[in-house]
């Protein structure tokens, strides 16, 4: 392969392979600029992109990234390539697919049929193309439901995690969390802790409390430790109540084993999972996260930008039919998302290419506290990605999660997007707020006074 | 009917520091909850961004002898974007670096903390010195702008057998003064988180300087019985292991 080039004006740019447009073409972050792959000037960026445009989507199916041979994501990938989805776009340049997406044409039916016949490459090289506002208007368009005990991604809905963390996984001081987020209607697309001590024994004690809690209120949710899978599949072993297997998964083989995990390991647990028979309404029982910048920390980039790599992790989310998949934004650190300029865009690349591969994506819209970013960033990346239909946001007291000392959003901010956008969580969870009078007649969820019948009814039982 | 109510969450909050039963005003916070988080989030921010006073620090330690390091990061921008840059010393620093023959070397590196390092690691230097009066302590190193992994050029060059690096943690909202160390038998560039053991929450409402002070010095002790540190070390004393070495989290904070 020569390489690629464009002429602007006195400049030529030259890029010697197709990684390297990729690279190029990202918007500016300072991942990509550790790794040393980063456009160096504005325009190059601007000329990658105008590279990037005129190629043919097929030379992604051609042209792999990360060796076939020597990663198994990548053979995910080109094998489970679906030919006849992809025919109706096969023709398309980058630039042409981006112009198709945002057309009339291409409304929720294309775009799911579509799905099948996209790959993470792809779909990453048109959204560097994209302005923020892009991503969310088709992103809009996509709908991914799924399925356990409660329906979550359904159109005009936004469902919440609960994350009731505590540092040393007190259980009294996990249930005070649960349940002020219950008060708040939070928790339809998990009630999810990350435990402090991974350990077989510690997760079955999580596990079990969870579910006293979900069977004594008789609430229609899931439950999840977000355990190591081992410790899941070997909680499962002990007959523990596990509703969804948890795993943290990225974009390259290599990757993957620094987490500990194989392709045949998470479909071992998929299928245990499966076998417990515990979704009511539905079989999806697994829950992934993934994040920019995790496949560089693990050194298993293989010189390929951050956000491509990231879209990578979607192709194996989507091999396993998860209920919940999470990307955590602005958890990983400044060095690879510096400030809230470059943690929004990744959150809405994420969610954008996410859904057009078909993956049920959701947000841990968060930052540490040593990048550039508050608050107030926080609440535009949330309203943008609930416009976009993001399948659920992650939230936690206060939005200060104690465990993992960073911040993400407070139960407040959810019920805030819910009653502002009218969105409101997942049916069956819905149905439960209504039969328990927790609705005021305007359907919102209203504060109720300490010492009403309905904290009485919550906290008093939990004695 | 006629009696005070009582807070329902009374018995929760002793449970936890999370931020239960805020109140509403509306569907938002309401403004003292408010005032209260940003209060804590400008703390831990200065906490990320001041600089630690070294010169008060080297005179805290006095009499024991300290030396002052810097790493190839020249500022906090730099800092934050280049990790790699944290870890390895700038070339004048590493020149200066005195060889020696030492059982254990102190090393104290910002991280992201100038708040913790200044309140706790003279402290735990001292507590520490004191439980290990039998041993060849070397000269405490003063690391600017220095992430753990620093810990290992520095002592590989002084030519010590162990060291422990002290570093302020990641300020969270509700401690933004946590301390803490990382021992590593045989240092030298290019040695993997799994080869260290690690004590970490060391702040007035965490471990205490004490605590801390006995766990340190039982590792160093096995550590140098054993010739190692990391998983290996960790599996015969679980009671005194620092946070899981398999953790499922997408995060590298060294």
């Amino acid at each position: 392969m020569a390489g690629y080039q464009c002429d602007l004006g006195r400049q030529r740019h030259r890029f010697d392979d197709l990684k390297a447009v990729m690279a190029c073409a990202s918007p500016r972050r300072s991942g990509d600029e550790l790794a040393g792959i980063a456009a160096d000037t504005d325009e190059r960026r601007v000329a990658a992109r105008m590279v990037l445009a005129d190629l043919p989507l097929k030379i992604f199916l051609n042209e792999v990234l990360v060796p076939y041979e020597t990663d198994e994501v990548t053979r995910l990938i080109i094998d489970r390539h679906d030919a006849d989805a992809f025919r109706p776009v096969a023709h398309m340049t980058v630039g042409q697919f981006r112009d198709w997406l945002l057309s009339y044409q291409a409304d929720s039916a294309a775009l799911a049929a579509l799905a099948p016949g996209l790959t993470p490459e792809m779909v990453a090289a048109v959204s560097k193309l994209m302005r923020n506002h892009d991503l969310v208007c088709v992103a809009a368009k996509c709908s991914v439901v799924t399925r356990f005990r409660t329906t979550v991604g359904l159109p005009g809905r936004l469902s919440s995690r609960l994350q009731p963390n505590h540092p040393t996984d007190d259980p009294t001081g996990i249930a005070a969390s649960t349940l002020d987020g219950l008060l708040y209607g939070i928790g339809d697309a998990v009630i999810g802790i990350n435990p402090a001590t991974d350990n077989v024994p510690a997760c079955i004690a999580l596990l079990e409390m969870l579910d006293a809690v979900r069977t004594r209120f008789d609430i229609p949710v899931q439950s999840c430790v977000l355990a190591h899978v081992t410790t899941t599949m070997q909680a499962m072993e002990r007959g523990a109540p596990v509703d969804l297997v948890f795993q943290s998964i990225a974009g390259t083989e290599k990757a993957n084993r620094g987490f500990g995990v194989t392709l045949s390991l998470l479909a071992e647990a998929q299928e245990a999972a499966k076998s417990l028979k515990r979704g009511t309404i539905g079989d999806n029982v697994m829950y992934f996260e993934t994040g920019q910048g995790s496949a560089l920390s693990a050194d298993a980039h293989f010189g390929v930008d951050q956000q491509t790599v990231e879209t990578r992790a979607y192709a194996v989310a989507r091999a396993f039919d998860p209920l919940l998949v999470n990307t955590v934004v602005g958890f990983i650190g400044p060095e690879y998302l510096y400030d809230a300029k470059q943690i929004t865009r990744a959150g809405l690349e994420d969610h954008f290419c996410a859904k057009l591969l078909g993956v049920p994506m959701g947000c841990d819209v968060c930052y540490t506290n040593h990048a550039e970013a508050d608050q107030d960033d926080m609440d535009v990346l949330m309203t943008m990605l609930a416009t976009a239909g993001v399948n659920f946001v992650i939230a936690v007291p206060g939005a200060d999660d104690i465990m993992l000392n960073y911040q993400s959003l407070s139960y407040h901010d959810v019920l805030g997007l819910r009653h502002l956008l009218k969105r409101p969580p997942a049916p069956e969870f819905e149905a439960w707020l209504d039969k328990a009078g927790w609705l005021d007649e305007q359907r919102r969820l209203p504060p109720w006074p300490d010492q009403s019948l309905v904290v009485a009814a919550l906290l008093g039982s939990a004695a | 009917m006629s009696e005070t109510p009582k807070d329902p969450w009374a018995r929760f909050r002793t449970a936890t520091r999370a931020r239960i039963a805020l109140g509403r005003s509306g569907d938002a916070l309401p403004t003292k909850a408010l005032l209260e988080f940003q209060l804590a989030h400008a703390r831990a921010r200065d906490a990320v961004h001041s600089a630690v006073d070294f010169d008060r620090l080297a005179a805290e330690l006095s009499p024991l002898e300290t030396i002052r390091v810097h790493s190839a990061a020249p500022d906090r921008p730099t800092y934050l974007r280049r990790p790699d840059l944290g870890r390895r010393l700038d070339p004048a620093s590493a020149a200066a670096l005195p060889a020696g023959e030492w059982d254990v070397l102190f090393v104290i590196a910002d991280g992201l903390s100038a708040a913790a390092v200044q309140v706790n690691a003279a402290p735990l230097v001292r507590a520490c010195t004191a439980r290990l009066g039998h041993l060849r302590i070397g000269p405490v190193v003063l690391a600017e702008q220095a992430r753990v992994a620093l810990g290992d050029e520095v002592a590989s060059a002084m030519g010590a057998r162990l060291v422990a690096l002290l570093v302020g943690e990641r300020p969270g909202l509700s401690a933004a003064e946590s301390l803490g160390v990382y021992l590593t038998w045989d240092p030298k560039p290019g040695r993997a988180d799994s080869e260290r053991n690690c004590i970490s929450n060391i702040h007035s409402d965490g471990l205490s300087i004490q605590t801390a002070a006995d766990k340190l010095c039982w590792l160093a002790t096995e550590a140098a019985r054993l010739k190692l540190t990391g998983v290996a070390l960790k599996e015969d004393a679980p009671s005194l292991a620092g946070p899981d070495n398999e953790k499922n989290q997408l995060t590298d904070r060294s």
